[in-house]
């Protein structure tokens, strides 16, 4: 897969090695590297994984390998969570005076 | 510029890049001890309580509507003691602008940013705050920079932080999203120094003094809705600003006598700043994880004189489980009528229980609400919870474990609070100060700031010298 100029992408980058991050973290953060993802608009033609550069919304340029085309918002309301369906019609019941009954 | 990006040389330019990206001159307000001027700070600096109205008012934010939860008040009073169960508001900062009532610290930053002449404003955060600087970046015409702490290292985002960064890009603000770690500071001084943006820091004078029109406001609508003041007004805790500025907004509307009590979830054992624990967590905001440390050691922030100064004004701080405020965020949708949250129904867990514990002629406030939506709702954080493996159980509460399970009440009577020991607080906020600032003997000055900085008094901060003393 690879972008045009002028698509609308996320890139990403190494921020800083597990050598160059602060000394003050725990072993599980501290063995892993410090990430960034940024998005926007290609300056120019790239194949995925390749460096490329973006502008930003507010007109930034920035830098970093090409990870997605279109990034889409993945996140979303869940799944029915069965420990919650209920505690509605549990409260009304209450509410109305039959807890009870 | 200055080249050298390493973490070390980035964190020693700390104080240069802050003074010029908060335009605060700090040593005016330092007296080179514990002590330094924090009420001069926030007069010299900020801006009264009616020009902040104003600037507020330009930009639409404030005059949320107080809301009355009578189905949640009558059911406290169903299972408490008889005579028992406070009549329970709740300010409905959702109405804001983004949705909450960061608006509130976003719109005098945004203001001082532009009054000043800079052409953007930055802010790192991975919480509501964001979207509400982008949203006052976008009225006031500046551009706005938002770093996040988003991902595990395998690139795993928790839900509610994913839609955060979605509506500051909704606001037309950038988001430079990263892993976890404390670096999230580091990147944001490098954008600073880059840009020359304002730094929209949520601790400095600006940030704390937009919050206390909130204090205020809610205080006007008790009086006005019932003839009294609030007997107690619930903070969700986290920074410590929220607490600072209601409290101080309640002073200035001269509720003297109105009990301020913190509230976060409790958040025990996790480790915020580890990349495993991370998404462990179904909280983001308001626990214990950043209501302890900042309330035992405020400067340990991004300018060297935190505003936020919440053992200032706290007469008690409780805490609450996860699964209390999943449950009770069901109760205010079911029972009355209101999806929001999570942040606000920290304290509205707690506001819950603690209503028992009072007489049926009092009041007690939560003072906000924020909005909610994909990746913020309780089925969308408990689904994911869920794939990182925590158990999700009905239950007694007692029995939740942070980062292992959660148990949703079975019954509302089982929804407590826990008191945390703010004598203990106050102790380890006094020994933190020794141990930063005091080079030399303490002086007469010291003691007299710390007992207004943790509300107390002379001789019990004399006490806990002498404890302290080897």
């Amino acid at each position: 897969m690879s972008a045009k100029k002028g698509d609308w992408v996320q890139i990403h980058r190494i921020e800083l090695k597990p050598s160059e991050r602060s000394s003050n973290l725990p072993q599980d953060t501290q063995s892993v590297p410090l990430e960034v993802w940024q998005k926007g608009f290609a300056t120019h033609d790239a194949i995925m994984g390749d460096e490329i550069e973006i502008e930003t919304v507010i007109g930034r340029k920035a830098k970093g390998e090409l990870v997605k085309v279109n990034p889409e918002y993945e996140h979303n309301f869940g799944k029915p969570v069965a420990e919650l369906l209920t505690i509605g019609a549990e409260l009304r019941k209450i509410l109305g005076g039959e807890e009870n009954e | 510029m200055n080249s050298d990006m390493s973490y070390d040389a980035v964190m020693n330019r700390k104080n240069e890049i802050m003074k010029n990206a908060v335009g605060i001159d700090y040593n005016d307000f330092e007296s080179g001890s514990i002590a330094f001027e924090y009420e001069k700070m926030m007069k010299e600096v900020g801006y009264t309580l009616n020009e902040i109205r104003e600037i507020q008012s330009y930009t639409s934010v404030g005059n949320t509507p107080l809301i009355e939860l009578r189905n949640l008040t009558k059911i406290a009073r169903m299972i408490s003691a008889p005579g028992k169960g406070a009549r329970i508001f709740i300010k409905d900062e959702a109405a804001n602008p983004s949705g909450s009532f960061k608006d509130r610290r976003a719109s005098v930053s945004a203001y001082r940013a532009k009054a000043l002449g800079y052409e953007g404003i930055i802010a790192a955060t991975s919480g509501n705050y964001g979207a509400a600087v982008a949203s006052q970046a976008a009225i006031n015409g500046l551009k706005c920079i938002v770093v996040q702490e988003v991902f595990d290292s395998k690139g795993k985002g928790q839900p509610e932080i994913l839609e955060k960064g979605r509506k500051c890009e909704a606001l037309g603000a950038e988001v430079v999203q990263l892993t976890v770690g404390p670096e999230l500071f580091y990147t944001s001084l490098c954008l600073l120094e880059k840009t020359g943006y304002f730094n929209a820091s949520l601790y400095t004078p600006f940030a704390i003094s937009g919050i206390e029109t909130l204090g205020y406001e809610l205080a006007e609508q008790v009086k006005t809705r019932t003839g009294k003041e609030p007997t107690a007004v619930i903070i969700t805790h986290a920074g410590g600003g929220n607490v600072t500025g209601t409290a101080r907004g309640l002073l200035k509307a001269g509720c003297k006598n109105t009990k301020v009590i913190g509230a976060s979830v409790n958040l025990e054992g996790l480790h915020m700043a580890s990349d495993r624990d991370f998404n462990r967590k179904s909280f983001t905001t308001g626990h214990t994880g950043f209501g302890v440390p900042f309330a035992t050691w405020p400067d340990r922030t991004d300018v060297p004189r935190n505003a936020a100064r919440p053992l200032r004004y706290l007469d008690r701080y409780v805490t609450v489980s996860q699964g209390e405020v999943f449950y009770i965020t069901e109760a205010l949708a079911q029972l009355e009528g209101m999806e929001r949250g999570p942040a606000g129904n920290t304290s509205l867990a707690a506001a819950f229980a603690i209503a028992q514990e009072m007489n049926e002629d009092e009041i007690i406030v939560v003072q906000e609400t924020e909005y909610t939506g994909a990746g913020k709702l309780p089925s969308a954080q408990l689904t994911f919870a869920k794939l990182m493996g925590i158990e999700v159980r009905r239950g007694d509460p007692a029995d939740d474990k942070p980062g292992e399970r959660i148990v949703i009440p079975e019954h509302p009577s089982q929804i407590r609070v826990k008191d945390m020991d703010l004598d203990k607080m106050k102790r380890s906020y006094v020994k933190n100060c020794v141990t930063a600032y005091s080079k030399s003997k303490i002086r007469p000055e010291d003691i007299t700031f710390l007992a207004e900085d943790t509300k107390s008094d002379v001789n019990y901060i004399k006490n806990t010298l002498d404890e302290l003393a080897p």
